[in-house]
């Protein structure tokens, strides 16, 4: 197949840019660990999230000198528990799953997001450098109160 | 009496395929009427200013808009489209048999899709049109989607049929850009479609009957989303073959080249299905490795995209020399501008650059976290899917019902085609541009309107809203302008309209016949598939954990 000697250069330019960024984002993903959230597979039975440890007690824990693990369940409409408070600076590992439906869980103004499957546990990292009020919302349609799904963080 | 066929000369379309044409594109602007107004309301609803009786609400309307715009109106018209162009080029006539076949897929459709309107209107099946388990719809409601599934394959197998019949009878010869193009569009979906079908049969259905108790989630979602995606170049590559086959003709330029536009195609059979992951990444249960591998696919479709690209504009600028014009870019200025048959498919072309820039980073991995479920990815398919493709199609209306009737476009029409055009890119401007500002702040799509109890971020939101709804108020002026279009356009005065498929330039070299050895691609596709699913999708198989019960929510 003849292919015109400009439309070579421009796929050996694009293609070649293609593969510069995929570069970028494997390094990213699997040598710095920018990984998308959620990686490990870790199951419970959905009926029973409130009887399953860590989620039969939701909240907030130290784990290191700055770190926290933050267990939360996601229900409709709303998150447990209900308002945390974050010391300054923490890293909070958030781990979460859901009672019911398919949920969002998002940070505006993070990196935070991620979906939280029914049966699935699902975790995500942040460091906390800024104070102020953090709103969690839920970006997943979940049902007739979908848009009253949130809960806030206080980082102080 | 005369037949059609002998009054305007060999050129003109058979008159009983051209009702089936006709009879799919005025399904679709029916579906684009009522998505329409359901658009409308919804920032009516939304925004509080009025309450519609039978308790319908923002979200049967968002489910009833997602559903006709992005499922009924483009499959009817995409069906429609194709029928004519394969009547057209192969035969000039559909065998009896495939013209059956159309209308059993029509009809089929057709049930389905009043079946699913009733059960969202309802509020049988406030799921959106994604119907993620475990929200559990009626069963009414899966089965309407496989009415809906089963009649467009059916639709998909006449064009199969047509095109074997062909070869047979034209032993050695090339098939027809055009019908090669169908014909490999219509194998992406059958085989993306397959997801879909397990999904709704074996899972879904049996689970909203009560027959099975439990769901499997993951599962769910992956094979929804191993059809959601191949569901996206459903609807491009329609609007590729208007670009690479209709558009030389209309603005009296050739295709630059037959054998690099079906090496495109391919290639989109190829890396259109394996990808579905990449609305999968901010969830669990899939392991990184695969998400990323998935991811790389994703993007193998941006060389298919830089051919497309290339070809199109070189058919442009090769043209537009032959025409006179000197400089860089005096060609430019020789394109027929005033003619809506190239006008709105050139606009939908030209938006899908940003369009699908935006779309590479939401297929990238990491970077999906910066706009997931923000109304980013709202603003993004509303420029390629409610733009690029939408505005094609309009565009393809304009010539196709003069066409297939025996009727011609009168210059009014054709100015209210260009008025059309420019009112639906002024108000997908406003909207989209609107969607994807608001959606890198954070805020979310799907969400009926809220302030998350006068939350500062979520209020920063709100001038963002209001662009919204402004841009949504001048596509729904559009929405009525392009119905009034089509209708006047079945009134048109009559007279022949010449079905336009363009050639390929003389200088352009022979079509290599592997192109056709569709077992091979098959195989190629079904291999890529394997490698990108067989592993996680048996992952999600062999350890289901304990499944999920059914919710109603709404």
């Amino acid at each position: 197949m003849h292919i015109h000697k400009l439309e070579k250069i421009w796929l050996t330019i694009g293609i070649s840019m293609l593969f510069v960024f995929l570069g970028v984002l494997g390094v990213s993903a699997f040598a710095m660990g920018l990984q998308p959230p959620s990686e490990h597979h870790h199951m419970l039975d959905p009926a029973k999230v409130q009887e399953t440890a860590p989620f039969d007690k939701p909240g907030l824990r130290q784990t290191g000198d700055s770190t926290y693990e933050a267990v939360m369940t996601a229900f409709t409409f709303g998150y447990a528990p209900d308002k945390m408070e974050i010391p300054l600076g923490a890293t909070i590992d958030f781990v979460v799953t859901s009672q019911d439906v398919v949920h969002g869980f998002e940070i505006p103004g993070t990196n935070i997001n991620m979906m939280i499957v029914p049966g699935e546990v699902s975790h995500v990292s942040h460091k906390f450098t800024k104070p102020g009020e953090y709103l969690i919302l839920c970006n997943e349609y979940c049902g007739g109160a979908h848009e009253f799904m949130k809960t806030t963080i206080i980082v102080k | 009496m005369l037949t059609g066929r002998q009054e305007f000369g060999e050129a003109a379309f058979d008159r009983k395929d051209g009702k089936l044409v006709v009879a799919h594109i005025l399904v679709a602007f029916i579906a684009l009427l009522i998505g329409g107004v359901a658009g409308l309301l919804q920032s009516m609803v939304r925004s509080g200013s009025l309450k519609l009786p039978f308790n319908i609400g923002y979200y049967e309307l968002l489910t009833a808009h997602g559903v006709l715009m992005a499922i009924i109106f483009t499959t009817y018209f995409i069906i429609g489209f194709l029928y004519s162009g394969v009547s057209h080029t192969l035969g000039g006539k559909l065998l009896p048999i495939v013209n059956r076949m159309g209308w059993l897929g029509f009809a089929l459709m057709t049930a389905g899709t009043a079946l699913g309107v009733v059960m969202i209107l309802t509020g049988k099946a406030s799921v959106l049109y994604t119907f993620y388990a475990p929200l559990k719809a009626s069963p009414y409601f899966y089965i309407s989607l496989v009415f809906i599934v089963v009649g467009s394959w059916i639709s998909g197998w006449g064009i199969f049929y047509q095109f074997k019949y062909w070869k047979k009878t034209h032993q050695g010869l090339t098939s027809p850009l055009f019908a090669f193009m169908a014909v490999v569009t219509f194998l992406m979906w059958q085989i993306a479609t397959l997801g879909v079908a397990a999904e709704v049969l074996i899972q879904l259905i049996p689970w909203s009957f009560g027959w099975v108790e439990t769901i499997n989630v993951m599962l769910s979602r992956t094979l929804f989303w191993y059809f959601g995606h191949p569901l996206v170049y459903f609807w491009l590559m329609p609007a590729y073959m208007c670009w690479y086959v209709i558009i030389p003709k209309i603005i009296g330029g050739k295709i630059y080249s037959d054998a690099l536009a079906r090496l495109a195609f391919i290639l989109l059979l190829l890396f259109s299905i394996p990808v579905g992951f990449h609305h999968q990444l901010m969830e669990p249960g899939i392991s990184p490795f695969w998400k990323f591998l998935q991811v790389v696919l994703t993007f193998m479709v941006v060389v298919p995209s830089l051919m497309t690209a290339f070809s199109l504009f070189a058919t442009f600028e090769l043209n537009g020399r032959a025409k006179g014009a000197k400089g860089l870019f005096g060609w430019v200025r020789v394109m027929p501008w005033r003619d809506v048959r190239f006008f709105a498919p050139f606009m939908g072309m030209l938006i899908f650059i940003p369009a699908g820039a935006g779309g590479l980073i939401n297929a990238s991995n990491q970077m999906n976290a910066v706009i997931h479920n923000t109304l980013w990815v709202t603003g993004h398919f509303h420029l390629t899917v409610a733009t690029s493709v939408a505005l094609t199609f309009f565009g393809i209306t304009y010539w196709l019902i003069p066409a297939v009737t025996g009727r011609v476009l009168t210059k009014r029409m054709n100015k209210l085609g260009i008025i059309q055009t420019v009112i639906w890119c002024v108000g997908m401007f406003f909207m989209s541009g609107a969607m994807h500002l608001s959606g890198l702040f954070g805020a979310p799509r799907r969400t009926a309107f809220t302030t998350y109890e006068g939350n500062a971020d979520a209020m920063s939101w709100m001038p963002y809203y209001v662009g919204m709804a402004i841009g949504g108020t001048v596509l729904f002026i559009g929405v009525l302008l392009m119905v009034y279009n089509v209708f006047a356009l079945l009134k048109a005065p009559q007279g022949a309209t010449e079905y336009p498929i363009g050639e390929t330039m003389e200088q352009a070299e022979t079509t290599p016949a592997y192109l056709e050895r569709w077992g091979v691609w098959i195989s190629l596709s079904v291999v890529l598939i394997l490698i990108a699913y067989s592993i996680p999708l048996m992952d999600m198989i062999m350890h289901p954990g304990v499944g999920s019960k059914g919710f109603v929510t709404w």
